[in-house]
């Protein structure tokens, strides 16, 4: 029996050295919140190219660590990386596309959208300081909404991920107790509340449990129609999440600052949602694979091209074209091959 | 009461508990079922068995996962198992009190608490990290780590209750050692040691953390184990996870696939044992 | 083989095999060694940095890079007693039916029914529990047992708080449905590989259907069937995915009640792994791995002297 599958490991041994000659194939690892826009976009790039781009999600540090220790061609990470870090790692990164977080509640007789809340108050729920929904603090920003006398449930992401990231520093942002006491991470040492598994997991413990509050990336809260609820942002402003409220927050952002690592969350503007943010990919500069790295700069130029609807059909927002623009002079100018030429010529 | 009756009553008493433990595995078992059956059968069309695993919002099938996950499966207990046995063989016939018995045998039940997340690192480092990319042979390494141990433990424990009678009367009729183990002992447990290979094969066959960081998973076909191979438990996981509902159905057609073909399984490696074991 | 059989066997043919399976057990052996000290070099970093207090200190803090493991140590011990508790009886219930009660055409399809539970992805067990399981827990069985268990002195402590049907409880509960067929087929087997000679002694003067069982089915196969608990066991402290969904996640621990959400050393793994910084976060996850390890060790070396000290009375017996 050992002998049969020795004789079958050496085959597929040498039929394996044969194909990788080829970068038809390309593998890249990371972030869980863009893997679906990312298979749809592959799915109609193979179509086009014939060109495998084979994505899977193991997690924002997973991305990263695998790129670091280049077992994929690309990593992907929903936390942008800083210029010191990138710098020590030999890494560049560019934004792939934007999305939403939302906070979403199980209140009776409150439906989706009817109920504000701000940053302030968002975070002194999660600090556990606000703890019964008829709080003065919910009632003044819903006076004329009928808030039960009811505990709050806090409900939380119980894995690190790239949702809990935004939602984390967005609270760091607006309530100064949260960043002292908690901090921002993709995973943090919660004050209260229940951990659930994934969006999932969320949103099952907020669909079970009344007066419970938790927050799902946005299109988890739209596919699953979770009650959601409005934020105040930082021009005062009340605004419903959805494309527009994102878009407007990616428009006032300055990207040029870390290396594109621009972090969405409470941007000026009056119609930008609080709690947005982008995703990245990593790429090392210097390319031991020029061939591979050449496929995933064209994949996400095709993508940029002609994944822009796909993106929307899944809840996800586009780049700003000029944004696009200058990812691809830093393309250019940044990832080299072994002799130090730009692997990126613009087609 | 007088003792007769008394120790009549304790009989009843204690059989119909056990009806009662066989119908409460039962009940659990009918129960998770239902519910695999009712939210798996939906999503089971032609084409999961011809398509790829789409993107959401595209149609497609699991093609490649099932693929991918019978072959690893496959290649994985081809490889664990004769490791296992023969190693479950010293254990209980040589190495009963030598000192690679003692710890083999302790090292080994230490393991089998393994979290297999723990075994997808081992694996990770000491391979996909040289090579320098996931790939199919990563995870059939480390879906066979995990099944030594439970191969090694069912093995040793079902050999060391052969009567020494057996033992005996092979050896009075003159066969060595190695003889009477292999004709006489092993064929003597050969049910217990299928149940072993079995259980492993089924606890594998669901795992989803040691793949994940090992063979990765693939979105399109691959038969190259050297290249990331797609595979159900990672589908599962993914899928089932997700906003969805297209994904999420195909991930309960795929658990449905996974708990019908380990079944089917079961019952066809029992039924050919069965009767070399009857004879 | 037959065939080769009639000639004299050569001696050499004993040699290799027992080389072949000695060095097999060496192969496993090596293969098992070198996962564990890949652990302990990897969880370096974090026990040179916290040392032994890192049993003891609750705190789980990844920003702050301060770290302990006290409630996931907590949390998988509990699970897996309780598992082990609900679990035991049941398999043993089981493999007595399946071995001396059940007509003959029943065993086989019921034996494969129980192994059938052991196919199930564990991640179905999580979902399951998560969907199905725990909203109908927590709705009727968590206050009926409040309401009963719960009163008793004690006893009751285990048994209140708000039933919210996710928590250390159904985790175990989980768990033990997901061990009975690891249990339960090797207790029948080995029940089953029982000399007939034995039992129709005892049938033989006079004893019932049970007291052969009790007194000379179990006393003889005691050592298998400590070896199914021990593969039960295992699974059940290692179990990771179905754990995670049911038993809360939660790292603070503010009452003795079981129908707390709490966090276990398998959860907290597979919750934070693939988002664990590298250093510090890492090898503390690292550790817990290494620490389960440790506990399996304790209750292995406990099952070993029970079976010893069984050993030695049934010496004094004869």
């Amino acid at each position: 029996m050992l002998k049969k599958v020795s004789c079958i490991l050496a085959t597929v041994l040498a039929s394996a050295a044969v194909t990788s000659a080829l970068a038809q194939e390309i593998t890249g690892a990371g972030a869980t919140f863009p893997a679906p826009v990312y298979s749809k976009w592959a799915e109609a790039y193979q179509k086009a190219t014939s060109v495998k781009m084979n994505y899977q999600s193991i997690g924002s540090s997973g991305g990263i660590k695998q790129i670091i220790a280049k077992t994929v061609d690309f990593g992907a990470t929903d936390a942008p990386l800083s210029a010191e870090q990138l710098e020590k790692d030999g890494l560049m990164q560019f934004p792939a596309v934007i999305g939403g977080v939302v906070p979403v509640a199980n209140i009776e007789g409150i439906k989706a959208g009817e109920m504000v809340l701000s940053g302030e108050v968002l975070g002194d729920i999660y600090l556990g300081k606000i703890t019964n929904w008829n709080d003065e603090a919910i009632k003044k920003l819903n006076p004329t909404a009928k808030l039960p006398d009811q505990n709050i449930a806090v409900v939380r992401r119980a894995d690190g991920s790239g949702t809990s990231f935004i939602f984390t520093n967005y609270l760091s942002k607006v309530n100064a107790e949260w960043k002292s006491k908690v901090g921002e991470g993709q995973t943090v040492q919660w004050p209260t509340g229940m951990g659930g598994k994934g969006n999932e997991g969320v949103a099952a413990f907020v669909q079970r449990l009344p007066g419970s509050i938790g927050y799902v990336e946005y299109a988890y809260a739209k596919q699953n129609k979770l009650t959601h609820l409005k934020l105040k942002n930082r021009d005062g402003k009340v605004v419903e999440p959805d494309d527009e409220t994102f878009k407007a927050a990616a428009a006032g952002a300055d990207w040029h600052k870390a290396a594109f690592g621009a972090i969405l969350t409470e941007q000026a503007g009056a119609k930008s949602w609080p709690i947005t943010g982008a995703t990245f990919i990593l790429l090392h500069k210097s390319q031991p694979k020029p061939d591979h790295a050449l496929q995933v700069m064209k994949f996400f130029d095709w993508s940029y091209t002609h994944g822009a609807k796909m993106a929307v059909e899944l809840e996800y927002v586009p780049l700003p074209a000029a944004l696009i623009k200058d990812i691809k002079t830093v393309w250019a100018e940044q990832v080299k091959d072994g002799s130090g030429k730009a692997v990126w010529t613009g087609k | 009461m007088d003792l007769h009756k008394k120790r009549k009553l304790v009989n009843r008493i204690a059989l119909m508990l056990s009806l009662g433990a066989m119908a409460f595995g039962l009940f659990w078992l009918i129960w998770i079922l239902a519910t695999i059956v009712k939210l798996g059968v939906s999503g089971i069309h032609l084409s999961v068995f011809t398509q790829m695993t789409p993107p959401p919002g595209s149609a497609g099938g699991l093609a490649n996962a099932i693929w991918g996950s019978v072959t690893m499966v496959g290649l994985a207990t081809l490889l664990g198992t004769p490791i296992g046995i023969l190693a479950g063989v010293y254990l209980a016939e040589y190495g009963q009190n030598t000192v690679l018995g003692h710890m083999t045998r302790f090292i080994n039940d230490i393991l089998l608490s393994a979290p297999s997340i723990v075994v997808g690192l081992f694996v990770y480092t000491a391979v996909v990290l040289p090579i320098g990319h996931f790939s199919g042979f990563a995870g059939i390494l480390a879906l066979a780590i995990l099944v030594v141990p439970v191969v090694i433990r069912t093995t040793e424990n079902i050999l060391r209750l052969v009567p020494n009678s057996l033992r005996e009367a092979a050896s009075a009729l003159g066969a060595p050692k190695w003889v009477m183990i292999t004709q006489v002992t092993i064929r003597a447990s050969q049910a217990g040691i299928l149940t072993g290979i079995l259980l492993a094969v089924a606890r594998i066959t669901g795992e989803t953390a040691p793949l994940l960081f090992t063979a990765l998973s693939n979105q399109f076909w691959s038969t190259n184990l050297n290249q990331p191979m797609a595979n159900l438990p990672v589908t599962i996981y993914r899928f089932a996870m997700s906003p969805f509902s297209d994904w999420q159905e195909l991930a309960w057609a795929a658990v449905l696939l996974i708990t019908v073909g380990v079944l089917a399984l079961n019952i066809v490696a029992r039924s050919l044992f069965k009767q070399k074991i009857v004879s | 083989m037959d065939k080769k059989q009639r000639h004299s066997p050569s001696p050499w043919g004993d040699f290799w095999f027992a080389q072949i399976t000695r060095s097999f057990a060496i192969f496993a052996f090596a293969c098992l060694a070198g996962i564990i000290v890949s652990l302990v070099i990897g969880a370096w970093p974090s026990i040179e940095k916290f040392g032994l207090p890192f049993l003891w200190t609750a705190d789980w803090n990844p920003p702050g890079a301060k770290f302990g493991a006290l409630i996931p140590i907590y949390g998988t011990l509990v699970t897996s007693i309780i598992a082990l508790v609900i679990a035991v009886p049941i398999s043993f219930g089981i493999a007595v039916f399946l071995t001396e009660l059940s007509p003959l055409w029943l065993r086989r399809p019921l034996g494969t029914a129980i192994e059938l539970l052991a196919a199930i992805p564990s991640i179905v067990y999580g979902m399951w529990g998560l969907l199905v399981f725990a909203p109908l827990f927590g709705k009727y069985i968590q206050p009926l047992l409040a309401k009963t268990l719960g009163q008793v002195p004690l006893l009751g402590k285990l048994f209140s708080g708000p039933t919210i049907g996710v928590g250390l409880l159904s985790a175990g509960i989980i768990l033990a449905i997901m061990i009975i067929p690891f249990i339960a087929s090797v207790m029948r087997d080995v029940f089953e590989i029982t000399p007939p000679m034995l039992k129709e002694s005892a049938y033989g003067v006079g004893a019932t259907t049970w007291e052969v069982v009790w007194s000379v089915v179990l006393p003889y196969t005691k050592a298998g069937v400590i070896g199914g608990i021990i593969l039960g066991l295992g699974r059940a402290l290692g179990e990771t995915m179905a754990v995670t969904f049911v038993i809360g996640n939660t790292n603070f621990l503010s009452s003795s009640s079981l129908f707390m959400p709490g966090n276990s050393i398998t959860s907290a793994l597979a919750n934070e792994f693939a988002e664990a910084e590298p250093g510090l976060h890492t090898a503390s996850l690292i550790e817990l791995g290494l620490i389960l390890f440790v506990l399996t060790l304790i209750v292995l070396s406990c099952s070993k002297l029970l079976l010893m000290r069984l050993s030695k009375n049934e010496g004094s017996k004869t």
